[in-house]
């Protein structure tokens, strides 16, 4: 590997002075792909026709990126790792793709995901599981697994991804690299697959903060297809990155953090949260203050169920257009209602049906009321808790996940009780539409784990300058996954 | 009926047809005969599209929700109803339902039923996508994606009507209505008017303000044509008339039944307790917006007057008869042409007179719209001066309309041309009286003061000199004058 380990702007900077040009990177890019696919089983698509773009001034032009499945991409292939749309070649780009495409980005594969991004252990895509490339007999947890896993084997500086949960964030930890969700509908949601469209963001994995900060620079935009999207002109998210944090302000929360919150806490557990200490007391040697703040632990642990109700909600009604009629494979059957009955029993996998049925049960009108209404409550009681505690801090600073990447046998996708919290937490995020990063803090049982800060909407550039800074004082900026 | 009485409440669906293109969609709003092209990828669901609203939709639904004496929201918002049919590709309709509160809630119309005012209670009135059409044949179907999206709005009302003729008089309001506003053509031969009819009936003794003594409410789905809404509503009240004389009425279950136009019956679809859940939630890609007093207050000073007023207002202030002021209210077009007419300084019965005669036969028998009628009120006004100036007789008044439509020039102009002015001029037809006593010397000879009327005589002779345009009282004051007093010399 001569550059795919490199970030945007080395790449950029050696396309400038012509000490490459963008057929090497796309021709080294392709080879990692291929090696990935065999090693990782990261990819539904890899185009080895990927077509140089001339080099201009932006940062993006002629270098080779991945995108995610559930991007809708003009003529290739795009299908949400699910079988329903296994043969969907769209005719429209979504307007993320094509700011990437006004950019100069060469898209050189359509990554593996969990199927439309219901899931978060890279596991459920219909063309197998994404494996770690830290240790092949872990996850990547989901749902943006293959990009996470090609962008941590160094196959390109990046790859975009989606979160509605955690599905950026999550799988970026588990493979010790950067994922970012801007601010919800910084990113224009036409053309994105969607999942849960009041949760749905677009994003972008890297391997350093400047890289996500670049992308999304790139992809972000008012867009008159998507009436949740705004205008960002004024937010230059690279430009901002100054590093200078004195006098910033976190906090932590106590319920989250805490080991006596965790009866009988694994080895791991405990090795984690003693990691994210430390990261915490680098803030503090930076010049940030961080603090620890008390929320009520019985909203945090509402959350889960929170997200369960209205993402499976949201799911079930967005779903509905794939009845195999105008796009997919037609089912068999003697009337429409029989076709579509096929075409979704033999297209969806069982998590996925599973989901539909909580999803149609909170919304009938004798449930409503009890589950559907009640989660939008709490959602907004759990808003509330983070915007207040974002009148005092710049952002929440919290570990991701209980530990590293967990192993691929007993993954059934089924939450541990005891660190639910732990692990859903980022789910807030999603929530508030909260912009929200995760960069790599070190490593536990050798395999990497991560650190999410968490900032008020909009304040995308403040977030993102506080990871840039916490970033530089460790030792994980640029790392490519070494097999452990 | 007799011993029972009717209650009546009606969905109307209209599509709104004058907005450019289609409520969620950028692609056309228009009718086409040519399948499936008028649509853009939301219109058939491909995975990723969003909806993007339609402001000029929603201000056209604001404008009936006012005009509909309706209370207007302060926020919109749409909902999904969810259901699975291959005419609505999302597998949801965007759609309002009455919570959060739609376009419109609790409003009244007026209208006329045979000569009777009626009141409708409007319960609201939501703006929604309409779906695609389908065609069925033996052994496929077709659909046409064309209507899929298209801005439709359902109007609502509580059950006060109480017969055919009057949920008839009602929907042909409620068109006009749509029409004067400008938002609708609200044409059924184009399928842009649906209904849904609701028809119970009730021993006609009890009070009716009281819903406990109203009878099992069954729904009629799919009636087309207002013609289908009178046949369905009497069918059904003979059908369930029929069951109470029976005495079957009571086990006759809470129900949706379906239209059948070939048939001229309702057939049962199902009952109230297989209704379909359709799982409403506020559509997550549509942010609420607020409806800002400013705008509302806009679209309000923008409301044309509406038929039943212009109508009223051509009676009482015209004095016109109420056949006369119908026939001008029936269209926008022709009644907006009226009133500019008279609003140049015209005298409203002869522009009524105008209009309704000669204008609506030219236009009828031409099939033309009078958007398109060479005629502008600027000119019909010329025409009726010309007339009463006595320029022109009313004879020729006609003669002048019909020359101004064939050689598309105006009144004045032909007139001109035409040489039709009438002479006025006394000195000028004194000369031509001259003329024709020194050629009459017989006939002058005769004339008699006391019995004048070989006066016609003359006027005959002077109308055949002037080829008609001398003005006929004038020639005849002048000329008895003239020859009483070669009778006195």
């Amino acid at each position: 590997m001569k550059y795919m380990n490199k970030s945007i702007e080395e790449l950029h900077d050696m396309l400038i002075k012509g000490e490459v040009t963008s057929q090497d990177l796309i021709k080294e890019s392709l080879e990692m792909s291929h090696k990935i696919q065999d090693e990782c089983n990261a990819f539904v698509t890899i185009l080895d026709d990927a077509k140089e773009t001339p080099v201009t001034d932006s940062l993006l032009s002629g270098i080779p990126c991945g995108l995610k499945d559930n991007y809708s991409t003009k003529d290739i292939l795009s299908t949400g790792s699910s079988n329903t749309l296994k043969d969907y070649v769209p005719f429209f780009d979504a307007t993320a793709v094509s700011k990437l495409k006004e950019a100069g980005a060469v898209f050189v594969n359509k990554t593996v995901m969990d199927e439309f991004g219901m899931g978060g252990t890279g596991t459920t895509g219909h063309t197998g599981t994404v494996l770690n490339p830290w240790d092949k007999t872990r996850m990547t947890a989901g749902s943006s697994a293959g990009s996470a896993a090609a962008v941590a084997a160094g196959v390109y500086p990046y790859a975009t991804g989606s979160d509605t949960g955690d599905s950026i964030r999550k799988p970026a930890a588990y493979c010790g690299i950067v994922g970012y969700k801007p601010t919800y509908g910084m990113i224009s949601r036409y053309g994105l697959f969607p999942f849960a469209s009041s949760l749905d963001h677009l994003g972008v994995l890297t391997r350093n903060v400047k890289d996500a900060a670049i992308v999304v620079d790139a992809m972000k935009g008012l867009d008159k297809n998507d009436m949740t999207s705004w205008d960002s002109t004024n937010i230059h998210l690279k430009e901002s990155l100054d590093g200078n944090v004195k006098g910033k302000k976190l906090c932590y929360v106590k319920e989250i953090v805490d080991l006596s919150n965790y009866e009988n806490p694994s080895p791991e557990l405990k090795e984690h949260i003693a990691n994210f200490m430390k990261t915490v007391e680098l803030c503090k040697s930076l010049g940030i203050e961080v603090e620890e703040v008390s929320v009520d632990k019985t909203l945090l642990n509402a959350s889960a169920a929170v997200y369960v109700v209205i993402s499976c909600a949201e799911a079930t009604s967005n779903m509905s257009n794939l009845t195999g009629i105008i796009f997919g494979p037609r089912g068999k059957g003697d009337n429409y209602i029989e076709m579509m009955k096929d075409h979704r029993t033999k297209g969806f996998s069982p998590l996925i049906k599973r989901r539909f049925v909580i999803g149609s049960y909170v919304l009938q009108s004798q449930n409503q009321e009890r589950y559907f209404r009640n989660a939008q409550r709490v959602r907004r009681l759990l808003v509330d808790a983070w915007k207040d505690l974002f009148k005092k801090y710049d952002g929440v600073i919290l570990p991701v996940g209980s530990g590293p990447a967990k192993h691929l046998d007993g993954s059934k996708d089924i939450l541990d009780k005891d660190t639910v919290v732990l692990e859903e937490h980022l789910q807030i995020g999603n929530f508030g539409g909260f912009p929200s990063i995760t960069i790599p803090n070190g490593f536990v049982s050798k395999l990497p784990v991560g650190v999410n800060i968490t900032g008020n909407c909009y304040d995308d550039a403040n977030v993102l300058n506080i990871a840039y800074a916490l970033e530089e004082a460790m030792d994980y900026k640029n790392q490519i996954a070494k097999e452990v | 009926m007799g011993k029972y009485k009717a209650k009546i409440g009606l969905e109307m669906h209209c599509e709104i047809s004058e907005t450019k293109t289609k409520v969620f969609s950028s692609a056309k709003n228009e009718y086409s005969d040519e399948a499936n092209s008028n649509i853009r990828p939301v219109d058939m669901a491909f995975p990723g599209v969003l909806p993007v609203v339609n402001k000029e939709a929603v201000r056209m639904a604001l404008m009936a929700s006012m005009a509909l004496n309706c209370k207007q929201p302060e926020y919109m918002y749409f909902e999904r109803k969810n259901y699975y049919y291959p005419d609505l590709p999302k597998g949801y309709q965007l759609t309002q339902e009455t919570k959060p509160i739609p376009v419109g809630i609790y409003g009244e119309v007026t209208f006329e039923c045979e000569g009777e005012e009626k009141k409708v209670r409007i319960n609201n009135l939501h703006l929604e996508e309409d779906a695609a059409s389908l065609d069925h044949y033996d052994d496929f179907s077709t659909i046409d994606y064309n209507r899929a999206g298209v801005p439709l709005l359902e109007l609502v009302t509580e059950p006060d009507i109480s017969s055919a003729a009057e949920a008839v008089a009602f929907l042909e309001h409620m068109r006009s209505v749509y029409q004067y506003l400008g938002i609708s053509e609200a044409d059924s031969k184009k399928g842009q008017v649906r209904c849904d009819v609701n028809v119970s009936i009730m021993d006609a003794n009890l009070d009716e303000n009281d819903p406990q003594n109203w009878g099992t409410k069954i729904e009629v789905k799919n009636v087309n044509s207002f013609g289908g809404v009178r046949d369905a509503i009497n069918y059904e009240i003979k059908r369930q008339t029929k069951l109470k004389e029976n005495n079957e009425y009571a086990n006759m279950e809470q129900q949706t039944r379906r239209w059948d136009e070939e048939s001229g019956t309702t057939i049962y679809m199902r009952s109230k307790v297989d209704a379909i859940d359709y799982k409403y939630f506020v559509e997550p890609n549509i942010p609420k917006f607020k409806l800002s007093k400013k705008w509302l207050d806009e679209i309000k000073s923008s409301l044309p007057r509406l038929a039943y007023k212009r109508k009223k207002d051509y009676i009482e202030k015209y004095n016109l008869s109420d056949y006369d002021a119908s026939i001008l209210v029936k269209q926008k077009d022709i009644s907006d042409y009226f009133e500019k007419t008279v609003s140049l300084g015209c005298d409203a019965k002869q522009v009524a007179n105008w209009t309704n005669g000669m204008i609506l036969s030219y236009l009828n028998s031409a099939e033309m719209s009078i958007n398109d009628f060479f005629l502008k009120p600027e000119m019909l006004k010329q025409l009726i001066d010309l007339i009463n100036s006595k320029t022109i007789s009313t004879k020729q008044g006609k003669e002048v309309f019909a020359k101004v439509l064939e050689k598309e020039k105006s009144p004045e102009e032909i007139v001109k041309s035409e040489g039709m002015m009438q002479i006025t001029d006394t000195s000028e037809i004194d000369t031509i009286i001259d003329e024709v006593i020194n050629e009459n010397p017989s006939q002058v000879a005769a004339y008699d003061p006391e019995r004048p009327k070989i006066l016609d005589y003359f006027i005959g002779q002077i109308m055949k000199k002037t080829r008609g345009k001398a003005n006929p009282s004038v020639a005849s004051k002048l000329m008895k004058e003239k020859l009483d007093k070669i009778k006195q010399a």
